[in-house]
C-alpha cells in the first residue's frame, strides 16, 4: 500500500476543502470498496479524507412527499428504515439483495454510487485495462467476460456497474445532491453514471472534489407492484449476472405507470424511458412484458461468455413483472 | 465391545482454543526482531526475465533486501534436491533458479522489510522486464498433444483394461457415449499460506502451514543443505488445506531463504491472489462410452481422461480406474493421458481423481439407465459386484447395498417417477438423482509416542497434522479408550518434526495410520502397567495373570472380583516408576493387501429444484449414506461428510478457476469471484453411517471419512438436474446458461 495522509473531517465544507492541495485525494466512507482497490494497487490515493463523521446520515421525508437519503447512512440502515420500507420497498429489496450483512453495515449510500466495476482485469494490475490504465486496452473483450455488459458497451470497455441499490434508484427517478468547490448541484440519476465510450476510466459525471450529500427520491406510487430480481450463481454474496427492478402502477389490469431498470448488463443501471412509455395503457400480461423485454434488449450485444445474458435478461424481466403483479 | 470413547460423538478437544482465538496458526507466531517478506509474482505465463530493477524498493528506509534470481546463489542446481515426498515425476519448480518464467504468478522477487506494510509497498516499486514467449494454456485445444501418463507419483496406479470394450460396445443393444469437461479448481482454504522461519546460526525453526511437517523438513534440508536434525518444522493448527498443504509452497522456501541469508527471523505469507499461483485440481476432458444388454447388464465401459499438467512435472491422479471397479463388467477399456500446459503443476485436492472420474462415470451410468428405461438405482444394483475385477480380489468389506437401501429409504426414492420433467413445484422443476462413490481405505506406516506420568496424565504424540478434520480429537479418544484412562487426562500432540514420524495428512488414511500407531503404543503402555500390577509386591494383584485385569477410568481391576483395585498412579508409585514412555510403529499388513481390496463406499441421493425460466439450480435435499468401517467419532465424521457434500454441491454448481488464455492466468483470484456455496445455498443434508464391520482393513477397523463424502455428490446433482429438466449438462459447473441451453460456448451438452 502506498503511504498516504489521512484526515477525519466533521463539516461538509471542511471535507470539500480537505481534498484540495493533493494530487490524488479521495473521500473514504465505509471503505468496503476503496480499501480493496488500494490493497490491489488499483487505487493509490495520496490522501484520504474520512467523511464518516459528517452529519449526513439522516433519512427523512422531503417537502414534496419524497424521501431524502443521507449519503453517509449505511446501506443496512437505509434498507431497514421504516420510511424506505413503506414508501420505496423496491429500494429496500434491491439493497438487501446486495453484498452481505457485514458489508451493508459498513457500506454507505454515497459509496455505493461510486463503487467500481468487478471486472477481473480491472482488479489485476498484470493485465491491460482501459478503465484502470487508459489506452492499455481491454482484456475482457476477448477474455473472460461472463460477468460483462451487453448494452451500451464500447470497443474500449465492456464493464458493468455492479450496484444493486443503483438499479432501484434508476427505476425510481432518484436525484443526487452534490456539493463541491464550485457549489451545489443536482444530478438526475440517469445522468449520474456514464457509458464507457472512449473514456472508460470515468464511471460517472461527478467532478473531482465533489461530495455527494444526499440522494432524493421523488414521490411515487410503486408500493404495491414492485419486484427486484437478482439472478446470480449463488443465492447471496455474489454480484448480479442480471438484475431487474420492476414496478407497476395499475388501473385494473391496465398499466398506468411502469418502471424497468436493469443491473449487471451495462456500465450504468440501464433504463430506457421510451420503452416504458410504449407500454403505458397496455394490459399487464406476460406477453406484453416479453415484448417490453425484447424492446429494451433490442440492441444488446454479447461477447461470447456473456451472450447468454441477453436471453436471461429477457426472462428475468418477465419474471420480475410477474412477481410484481402478485404483490398487493 | 462396549466402548467408552471410541465411536462416541466427542466434541473437538481443540474446539475451545479455536473459538477463543488461542489456537495459533502459522502466521500467529511472534518472535523478537521479526521481518516480513512479500512476494512479487510474474505477470506473464512464459518467457524470460530480461531485467529486474529493485532500486526504488531498496532505497526505502526499512527495506532489508530484495531477493531475485540475480542475487540468489549457492542453491543446488540438482533437481532432485527439490523433490518433496509428494512430488510427481519431473523437475520440481526451483524458485529463483534462473530467469525463465514457467507459469503466471511465478515468484520473481522477494522483498524483506521491517514491517509487512513496507514490504508490500516496496514490492509495488519493483520493475520487472520480460521477454514474452507464446504460452499454451488451453487443455481442450491441445488434446492432440496428449501423452500416456507416466508413473512416479505416490498413490498413482496406472489404469488396467480387460476384455474387449470396443467389440462389446459395437454389438450392444443399448449404448451411450458422451464427453465431460471439468475446469481447474483451487483449494482456497480460509487460512492463507504463511511461514515464519527463525535461524539461530545452528538450527532452523520454522512455523509453517502444512499437511506434513516431515515433508517440509526433508525439502528444506535438501534445498538449503541443512541436516534434517537441524531443521524443526512446527505446525500445530492448519486452517483448512484440502491437499494444498501436501507439498511445500512458495512461502516456505522464501522465508527460509531470507532467514538464512539475513540472519533475522522472517515471515512470508501468500496473498489470496497468490493462492492461485500453485497447485490446483486439474482441468480435464473425459470421454465415456457405456453399453448394456436389454436386461440392464453392463456390457462395456470405455473411459478416457485427458488432464492438464505443467511443463515441468507430470501430475497424475486416479481418474478412470474407479470405472473399472465400481460395477461388474467384463469389458473395460481405460485410458489416461496428460497434456502439458504453461501453468503450475496440479496438486491433489480432496478425493483427487475420483471426484472428477466418478462424476463422469455416474452421469454416464444415469444416461445409460435412461436409455434402458430403467430406474437408475435398480440399474446400479443390477450391476453390483462384491469383487474387485481389476485385481480379482474380494473387498475386505463392502456395505454399499446397505448404503443404497438406507439412503433410498431416508430419501423416499421409491416414490420417484422415472420420467424427466415429471415433478414440479410452482415455477420449479424438481428432480431426483443418485450416484455411487468409492475411495481407498489405505494405511501408511506411522509412529506414535506415549508418555504416562505419575500424576496419571498421558501425553500421546505423532508428527501428523490436523487440517480441521479432528485428528486431535480422535487420537485422544483412541488413547483414552485403549489405556483406560479418563479422556480429560489425555493430551495429543502433533505437527512437529520433534515428534515421531507420521505420513503426510492425506488420502483419508490418517485415522487408520496414526490411529493404529496410537492404539499400539497405548497397548504397550497398558502392558507395562499391568506388568507392574502383577510384579509389584505391594500390589493387590501381585502374581495375578495380567490378562485377567482391565483398566478403566485410571483404575486397574479384575472384572470377576470387585473386592480389589488399584489406580494407575498408585501402581506406578508402588513400582517406583515416575513415568512410562513408549514409542511404537504400526503399518499395513502386506499380506492382507495382497488378498483384499480395501475401499470405502457411499450412495448419494440429491433433490434439486430448477427454476424453469431462469435455469438456477437449488439443491434442496441430499442424503449421503456412507460405509466406512468403524466410525471413531460420529460427530467429527459427520462434519467431514457434511463438508464433503457442501463441496460436492460447490463443484456441481459453482466452482471454477477461470483461466484467461490471453495471459495464461487464473483471473477470478479472490473469494468474491471464486464462488463456493454460501449458507443460503445449503439446505437439508442427511448423513447416514451404515453398519460396516471390517476386521481386515486395519486393527481399528476404520476406513477414513475425509474424502468419501464429496465423491458422489456432483454426479447425483447432475443426474437430478437431468431428471428435473431433461437437459444433460456434462460440463461442470452446471450454471443457468447451460441448463437453459443459451450458453454460447457450450457445444458439448446435448438435450435429450
Ligand atoms: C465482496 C463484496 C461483495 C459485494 N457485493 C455487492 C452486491 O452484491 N451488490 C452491491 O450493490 N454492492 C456490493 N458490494 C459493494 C458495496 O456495496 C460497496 O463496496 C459499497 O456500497 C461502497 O460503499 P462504501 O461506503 O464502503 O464506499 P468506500 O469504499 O468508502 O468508497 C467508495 C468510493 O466512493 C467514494 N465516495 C464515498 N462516499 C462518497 C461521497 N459521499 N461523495 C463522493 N464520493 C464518495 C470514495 O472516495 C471511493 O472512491 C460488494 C462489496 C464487496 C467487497
Ligand atoms: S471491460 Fe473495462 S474494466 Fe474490464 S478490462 Fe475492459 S476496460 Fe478494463
Amino acid at each position: 500500500m502506498n503511504s498516504f495522509s489521512y484526515n477525519k473531517v466533521t463539516e461538509v465544507a471542511e471535507a470539500v476543502a480537505d481534498l484540495t492541495g493533493h494530487a490524488n485525494a479521495r473521500f473514504i466512507a465505509g471503505g468496503t470498496n476503496l480499501l480493496d482497490l488500494m490493497k490491489e494497487n488499483v487505487a493509490r490515493p495520496d490522501h484520504l479524507t474520512d467523511i464518516n463523521k459528517l452529519a449526513l446520515t439522516a433519512i427523512e421525508e422531503t417537502e414534496d412527499g419524497g424521501l431524502s437519503l443521507g449519503a453517509l447512512a449505511t446501506n443496512a440502515d437505509t434498507a431497514w428504515n421504516e420510511l424506505v420500507e413503506r414508501k420505496y420497498p423496491l429500494l429496500s429489496q434491491a439493497i438487501l439483495a446486495g453484498a452481505s450483512p457485514q458489508l451493508r453495515n459498513m457500506a454507505t449510500n454515497g459509496g455505493n454510487l461510486f463503487q467500481r466495476t468487478r471486472c477481473y482485469y480491472f482488479y489485476d494490475t498484470a493485465t491491460a485495462c482501459n478503465k484502470r490504465e487508459p489506452g492499455s486496452g481491454c482484456s475482457a473483450i476477448n477474455g473472460i467476460n461472463r460477468i460483462h455488459a451487453i448494452l451500451g458497451t464500447s470497443e474500449h470497455c465492456i464493464a458493468t456497474h455492479p450496484s444493486d441499490m443503483c438499479v432501484a434508484l434508476a427505476a425510481l427517478d432518484a436525484k443526487v445532491n452534490v456539493t463541491g468547490p464550485y457549489g451545489d448541484r443536482v444530478i438526475e440519476f440517469r445522468d449520474f453514471h456514464r457509458l464507457p465510450g472512449d473514456t472508460p476510466h470515468l464511471d460517472n459525471n461527478v467532478q473531482d472534489g465533489e461530495l455527494v450529500t444526499s440522494i432524493e427520491l421523488p414521490p411515487s406510487n410503486f408500493t404495491q407492484h414492485f419486484h427486484y430480481l437478482k439472478v446470480r450463481e449463488r443465492q447471496s454474496y455474489a454480484f448480479a449476472l442480471v438484475s431487474v427492478a420492476a414496478a407497476l402502477e395499475l388501473d385494473g389490469n391496465t398499466i398506468k405507470d411502469i418502471r424497468l431498470a436493469l443491473g449487471g448488463v451495462a456500465h450504468k443501471p440501464w433504463r430506457d424511458c421510451s420503452c416504458e412509455e410504449a407500454f403505458i395503457g397496455q394490459e399487464a400480461t406476460e406477453a406484453n412484458f416479453r415484448a417490453l423485454a425484447e424492446m429494451i434488449l433490442a440492441d444488446a450485444k454479447g461477447y461470447g461468455s456473456n451472450t447468454f445474458k441477453i436471453e436471461l435478461a429477457k426472462r428475468a424481466i418477465v419474471r420480475a413483472f410477474s412477481e410484481a403483479l402478485k404483490n398487493n | 465391545m462396549t466402548t467408552k470413547y471410541i465411536g462416541k460423538p466427542a466434541s473437538r478437544v481443540d474446539g475451545l482454543e479455536k473459538v477463543t482465538g488461542k489456537a495459533r496458526y502459522s502466521a500467529d507466531f511472534k518472535v523478537e526482531g521479526l521481518t516480513y517478506g512479500f512476494i512479487v509474482s510474474s505477470s506473464i505465463a512464459k518467457g524470460k526475465i530480461t531485467g529486474i530493477d529493485s532500486s526504488r524498493a531498496l532505497a526505502l528506509d526499512g527495506v532489508l533486501q530484495v531477493f531475485t534470481h540475480e542475487n540468489v546463489r549457492n542453491l543446488p542446481w540438482f533437481k532432485l534436491r527439490y523433490t518433496d515426498l509428494d512430488a510427481p515425476s519431473g523437475t520440481p519448480f526451483r524458485p529463483f533458479y534462473d530467469n525463465t518464467i514457467r507459469f503466471s504468478m511465478q515468484p520473481v522477487a522477494l522483498v524483506i522489510a521491517e514491517t509487512f506494510e513496507l514490504a508490500r509497498y516496496a514490492s509495488s516499486l519493483i520493475k520487472v522486464d520480460y521477454e514474452e514467449e507464446t504460452h499454451t494454456s488451453s487443455l481442450y485445444q491441445n488434446i492432440s498433444k496428449s501423452f500416456k501418463a507416466p508413473k512416479g507419483k505416490i498413490g498413482y496406479v496406472p489404469p488396467k483394461s480387460r476384455g474387449n470394450a470396443d467389440a462389446a460396445y459395437e454389438d450392444a443393444a443399448f449404448k451411450i457415449q458422451a464427453e465431460y469437461k471439468h475446469s481447474a479448481e483451487h483449494h482456497n482454504p480460509m487460512e492463507l499460506f504463511s511461514t515464519t522461519a527463525i535461524w539461530d546460526n545452528e538450527k532452523l525453526t520454522v512455523y509453517d502451514k502444512t499437511q506434513g511437517v516431515s515433508n517440509c523438513q526433508f525439502y528444506i534440508g535438501n534445498v538449503f543443505g541443512l541436516a534434517y536434525k537441524d531443521v524443526r518444522i512446527i505446525s500445530p493448527y492448519v486452517g483448512g488445506a484440502f491437499g494444498s498443504g501436501l507439498r511445500p509452497q512458495h512461502q516456505l522456501f522464501m522465508a527460509v531463504l531470507a532467514a538464512l541469508e539475513l540472519k533475522r527471523p522472517v515471515k512470508v505469507g501468500l496473498t489470496r491472489q497468490q493462492m492461485f499461483s500453485f497447485g490446483h485440481r486439474p482441468a480435464t476432458l473425459q470421454k465415456l462410452a457405456l453399453s448394456a444388454s436389454p436386461e440392464g447388464t453392463l456390457e462395456s465401459v470405455r473411459h478416457e481422461a485427458y488432464s492438464e499438467t505443467s511443463q515441468f512435472e507430470n501430475y497424475t491422479e486416479v481418474i478412470v480406474n474407479w470405472s473399472a471397479t465400481m460395477y461388474a463388467c467384463e469389458n473395460v477399456e481405460l485410458k489416461y493421458e496428460l497434456v502439458k500446459l504453461d501453468t503450475f503443476t496440479p496438486l491433489d485436492m480432496r478425493a483427487p481423481g475420483a471426484v472428477t472420474g466418478v462424476h463422469a462415470m455416474e452421469s454416464a451410468m444415469d444416461e445409460l439407465a435412461y436409455t434402458l428405461k430403467m430406474d437408475p438405482l435398480i440399474f446400479r444394483l443390477k450391476n453390483y459386484t462384491d469383487e474387485d475385477q481389476v485385481n480379482e480380489k474380494p473387498f475386505s468389506s463392502k456395505e454399499l447395498v446397505a448404503c443404497y437401501r438406507e439412503g433410498a429409504e431416508k430419501f423416499g426414492w421409491a416414490a420417484r417417477n422415472v420420467e424427466p420433467r415429471s415433478m414440479r413445484d410452482g415455477k420449479n422443476l424438481v428432480g431426483w438423482g443418485v450416484a455411487t462413490a468409492a475411495w481407498d481405505a489405505n494405511q501408511m506406516p506411522s509412529r506414535a509416542k506415549a508418555l504416562l506420568s505419575i500424576d496419571g496424565k498421558l501425553v500421546v504424540s505423532s508428527g501428523t497434522s490436523d487440517i480441521g478434520t479432528g485428528t486431535y480429537t480422535i487420537m485422544t479418544q483412541i488413547a483414552a479408550e485403549i489405556l483406560g484412562i479418563a479422556i480429560e487426562n489425555v493430551t495429543f500432540k502433533l505437527g512437529d518434526t520433534n515428534l515421531p514420524l507420521a505420513p503426510l495428512e492425506g488420502g483419508s488414511w490418517t485415522a487408520a495410520s496414526v490411529g493404529s500407531a496410537v492404539k499400539t503404543v497405548c497397548e504397550d503402555v497398558r502392558k507395562i502397567l499391568l506388568k507392574h500390577a502383577v510384579k509389584t509386591k505391594a500390589s493387590p494383584f501381585y502374581n495375578y495373570d495380567p490378562n485377567k485385569l482391565q483398566i478403566d477410568s485410571g483404575e486397574i481391576f479384575d472384572p470377576n472380583d470387585s473386592s480389589k483395585g488399584i489406580s494407575v498412579t498408585e501402581i506406578m508409585r508402588l513400582a517406583g516408576v515416575n513415568s512410562i514412555e513408549e514409542t511404537s510403529t504400526s503399518g499395513p499388513n502386506p499380506l492382507v493387501g495382497r488378498k483384499y481390496t480395501m475401499n470405502s463406499h457411499a450412495a448419494v441421493f440429491a433433490e434439486v429444484k430448477v427454476d424453469e425460466d431462469l435455469g438456477t439450480v437449488d439443491v434442496t435435499r441430499v442424503v449421503c449414506a456412507v460405509a466406512a468401517g468403524k466410525i471413531l467419532n460420529p460427530k467429527t465424521a459427520r462434519s467431514q461428510i457434511l463438508g464433503g457434500v457442501v463441496w460436492g454441491i460447490s463443484k456441481a454448481l459453482e466452482e471454477e478457476s477461470k483461466l484467461d488464455h490471453q495471459y495464461g492466468r487464473f483471473m477470478n483470484h479472490n473469494l468474491s469471484e471464486y464462488h463456493v456455496p454460501v449458507n443460503k445455498d445449503i439446505n437439508d443434508i442427511e448423513v447416514i453411517f451404515v453398519e460396516e464391520k471390517d476386521d481386515i482393513v486395519n486393527p481399528l477397523g476404520v476406513k477414513g471419512v475425509g474424502e468419501i463424502g464429496i465423491i458422489g455428490v456432483a454426479g447425483a446433482i447432475a443426474n437430478a438436474v437431468f431428471h428435473a429438466t431433461g437437459v444433460r449438462v456434462r460440463n461442470l459447473p452446471i450454471t443457468m446458461d447451460k441448463v437453459l441451453q443459451i450458453a454460447e460456448d457450450d457445444r458439448n451438452q446435448v438435450a435429450v
